[in-house]
C-alpha cells in the first residue's frame, strides 16, 4: 500500500467507527449488542429490542449521524478548497459572506414568517441568503479594480459579511421575539434533525463534493499563484468561480440544516494536512473523511456530555477550534518568516 | 464572522436562560400604606414622592398587575411587549433595549421594568425619575410581593392586598382538588421547538410541582442552569403523560406538529391527547394570569388521570 492508499484507508476506518459510535452511543441506554444486531438486519428490531428503542436508533439517530457527516464532509471539504484558492490558510466556508447571508435569510423567516411553517422556511431561507451573500461578494470583488484576484474576493466578503449582519442584527433589534430562535439557529442544530434533513442536504452536498473532488489536482497547481498557474495554461478565474460555486452550495446546504458550525472547516483540512501532506489530491479526499467523522464524533459530544440535555454543537466546535486556529496561525507565521 | 459571534451568543443565551432563575432576594414594602395612600412613600429604596399617574411599564408581567390591581388609569405607555390587557397603551417602547429620552418623552413619575439592562436605573435616576425594578419571580411570594409592592407605589395598597389575597385562595382550591395518584404524572414542558425545557428549580417549573407532577427534565438538572436543551431521544424515552407547548405563538407548535416529529407519534401525551397548548405569554409571566395557567395544568392532569384509567 501506498502512503496515499493508508491515509484514505485510515479515513474510512476512523469513519466507519465514528458511525458506529454515533450509533451505538447516546443519552438513552439501548444495550450495543442489540444495536449492532439492528443495524446488521437494516433496521428490523432484534427480539427484545422495544418499539421504542427502534424508533429511537431508526429515526432520530441514524439521521442525525447522517446529516452530521454530510455538514462536517461538505465545510471540510469546502475549507480544504477555499484554503487553495484563496491561497490563505485562514479561510473557510464562510469566507466570503455565506455565514452572514445564511444568517440574515434565516432571521428574516423567523421574524416576518408564518411561525407554523419555520421547519421549511428557515433552512430554505439560509440557503438563498448564503448563495446571495457569496454572490454579491463574488460580485463586488469582481467589479473591484485588481480584478479576480484572491484579496480582492475576500476583501468584497469581509464588505458583505458585515453589510448583512448589519441588516441583521437590526431585524432582530425590531423583532426582540426572534431572538432566542435566531440565536439557537446560530448555535447550530442537530438536535432536531431527521430523515427530511438529511433528503434536502443530500443532493447538494453529493454534487459539491464530487466537484471539489474533481478539481482537486488543480488545486495543487493554482496553490503556486496566479501568474505561475496561468503559465501552466489553467484558466485561474474559471477555476476560482467553479470552486466558489460548489463551496458555496455544499456551505449552504449544511448551514441550512444544521445552522452555523464554525472551525470545522479550518481544523479538519490543517489536521488532514499535518498528518498527510501538503497536496490536495490527498488533502480534499481526507477532509472529506475525516470531517465526517469529526463532526459525528463532535455531535455525539454535544448530546452526551450533559445528558440528557444538550450542548450546542457550535460551542463544541469553537471550543476545540479556537485553540487549534491558534496553533495553525502559529505554524503559518513561522513558515512565513 | 461566525467565530467571532460565538462568544457573544453564548453570552446572550446564557442571559435569556438565567431569566428567572436567580433574582435578587426583594425587601418588601418598607412603609404600609392604607388605600388613600399617604405619599409619599419609599418602596424597594426608592421615594416616590406623590402619587403616580404617568407610569410607564416596560414590564409585560408588571403592565398585567398594574391593571389587575386598579392602576391601569394611572398608566401612561407600556412597552411593546405587553400585549394584556387588550387596553394597556401600548407604544414602541422597548424594555429590551431601553431609550431613556424616548422613556422620558412620556413625563414618567414612575417606570417599571424587569430587567436591568445596564445603566437605566441611573440614568432615570439622573433625570429624577423614579423607577422599580421588578426581576422574574422565583417563587410564588414574589409574585405576591411584586403586586403588593406595585399597590404601595401607585397607591392602590388594599385594591393589590385584595388580588393577592383572591389569587393565594384560588392557587390553593385549584391544588387541593387534585387527586394525587400513585404513580405521578409526568410532563415535559417544551419552551421552543428545539426542545429547550425548564427544571423544577424555575418558576414555571414550581406551578407544575404545585399540583404533583413530575418533571423530566429534572434529570437535566445542572444543565443550562435550569433551562436545559434536552435531546429528542431522552424526551422520547422518558415518555411522558402531558407534554405542554409554551411555543405555540413563537414558533408555531401544536398537538399535530409534534406528533410528526421523528419518533415522537409513540410518546403516551401524542398518543392520548395529553398535549397542551400554551399562550406562550402566559406561560412566561408572573403576574396574575397564573391562575388561569394553574387552572389548565390542573385540568390536564385531569384529563391524564382519566386517560390512565381508561
Amino acid at each position: 500500500m501506498t502512503r496515499r492508499a493508508r491515509a484514505i484507508a485510515l479515513g474510512v476506518a476512523v469513519l466507519v467507527v465514528s458511525v458506529i459510535a454515533g450509533l451505538l452511543v447516546g443519552p438513552v441506554h439501548i444495550a450495543p449488542g442489540a444495536a449492532l444486531r439492528w443495524l446488521m438486519s437494516f433496521g428490523h428490531p432484534p427480539p427484545g429490542m422495544s418499539e421504542q428503542q427502534a424508533a429511537i436508533l431508526g429515526n432520530l439517530r441514524l439521521p442525525r449521524v447522517i446529516v452530521a457527516a454530510l455538514v462536517g464532509a461538505s465545510l471540510s471539504a469546502s475549507g480544504a478548497a477555499y484554503q487553495a484558492v484563496f491561497r490563505n490558510p485562514l479561510a473557510d466556508p464562510y469566507l466570503l459572506g455565506a455565514a452572514a447571508g445564511a444568517g440574515l435569510g434565516a432571521t428574516i423567516a423567523v421574524a416576518y414568517g408564518p411561525s407554523d411553517a419555520f421547519a421549511v422556511t428557515v433552512p430554505l431561507a439560509a440557503f438563498i441568503g448564503a448563495i446571495v451573500g457569496v454572490g454579491l461578494a463574488y460580485g463586488l470583488g469582481r467589479s473591484s479594480l485588481s480584478g479576480r484576484s484572491a484579496t480582492s474576493l475576500i476583501l468584497g466578503g469581509i464588505a458583505v459579511a458585515s453589510f448583512l449582519t448589519a441588516v441583521q442584527t437590526f431585524i432582530q433589534q425590531q423583532n426582540a421575539q426572534t431572538l432566542r430562535q435566531v440565536y439557537s439557529w446560530i448555535l447550530g442544530r442537530l438536535g432536531t434533525t431527521g430523515w427530511d434533513d438529511a433528503r434536502v442536504a443530500l443532493p447538494s452536498v453529493v454534487a459539491a463534493v464530487a466537484t471539489l473532488w474533481l478539481v482537486r489536482r488543480l488545486l495543487d497547481v493554482i496553490e503556486l499563484g496566479d501568474l505561475e498557474a496561468e503559465s501552466l495554461g489553467l484558466n485561474v478565474g474559471r477555476l476560482r468561480v467553479v470552486v466558489v460555486v460548489a463551496a458555496s452550495l455544499a456551505t449552504a446546504a449544511a448551514v441550512s440544516v444544521a445552522g452555523l458550525i464554525g472551525f470545522v472547516g479550518i481544523i479538519v483540512p490543517h489536521t488532514v494536512r499535518l498528518l498527510a501532506g501538503s497536496s490536495y489530491r490527498q488533502v480534499l479526499p481526507l477532509s472529506v473523511l475525516f470531517g465526517a467523522s469529526f463532526l459525528i464524533l463532535v455531535d455525539l459530544v454535544a448530546r452526551t456530555a450533559v445528558a440528557p440535555a444538550e450542548i450546542p454543537i457550535g460551542v463544541i466546535t469553537a471550543f476545540v477550534g479556537a485553540p487549534f486556529f491558534v496553533i495553525a496561525l502559529r505554524r503559518t507565521g513561522r513558515r512565513a518568516t | 464572522m461566525v467565530h467571532r459571534s460565538v462568544g457573544g451568543i453564548a453570552a446572550v443565551l446564557l442571559l435569556l436562560a438565567s431569566c428567572g432563575e436567580t433574582a435578587p432576594p426583594q425587601s418588601g414594602p418598607s412603609e404600609q400604606t392604607s388605600a388613600s395612600a399617604a405619599f409619599p412613600v419609599t418602596v424597594d429604596g426608592v421615594t416616590i414622592v406623590q402619587r403616580p399617574e404617568r407610569i410607564v411599564s416596560l414590564s409585560p408581567t408588571a403592565t398585567e398587575m398594574l391593571f389587575a390591581i386598579g392602576a391601569g388609569d394611572q398608566v401612561e405607555a407600556v412597552d411593546d411587549q405587553s400585549n394584556y390587557p387588550a387596553d394597556a397603551p401600548m407604544t414602541d417602547l422597548s424594555g429590551f433595549e431601553p431609550n431613556v429620552e424616548a422613556i422620558a418623552s412620556y413625563e414618567p413619575d414612575l417606570v417599571v421594568y424587569s430587567t436591568e439592562p445596564g445603566d437605566l436605573g441611573a440614568a432615570l435616576a439622573g433625570l429624577g425619575i423614579p423607577a422599580l425594578v421588578q426581576p422574574a419571580a422565583v417563587t410564588l411570594d414574589d409574585v405576591y410581593e411584586q403586586i403588593e409592592q406595585l399597590g404601595v407605589a401607585t397607591g392602590n395598597a388594599s385594591e393589590a392586598k385584595d388580588v393577592v389575597e383572591k389569587m393565594r385562595s384560588e392557587i390553593d382550591s385549584i391544588t387541593r382538588s387534585i387527586v394525587q395518584p400513585s404513580e405521578p404524572v409526568t410532563y415535559y414542558h417544551e419552551l421552543d421547538d428545539t426542545y429547550y425545557s425548564v427544571t423544577s428549580s424555575t418558576f414555571i417549573g414550581q406551578l407544575y410541582s404545585l399540583v404533583g407532577l413530575r418533571n423530566i427534565a429534572d434529570k437535566a438538572k445542572g444543565a443550562g442552569g435550569g433551562y436545559p436543551q434536552l435531546s429528542a431521544e431522552y424526551i422520547v424515552d422518558a415518555n411522558p403523560d402531558l407534554i405542554f407547548l409554551a411555543d405555540t405563538k413563537c414558533c408555531g407548535q401544536s398537538p399535530r406538529t409534534v406528533a410528526k416529529r421523528p419518533g415522537w407519534d409513540r410518546i403516551a401525551a401524542v398518543e392520548n391527547g395529553g398535549v397542551i397548548l400554551l399562550d406562550d405569554d402566559v406561560a412566561s409571566r408572573w403576574g396574575p394570569r397564573v391562575v388561569e395557567y394553574l387552572r389548565q395544568i390542573a385540568e390536564a392532569v385531569a384529563g391524564a388521570l382519566e386517560a390512565r384509567a381508561a
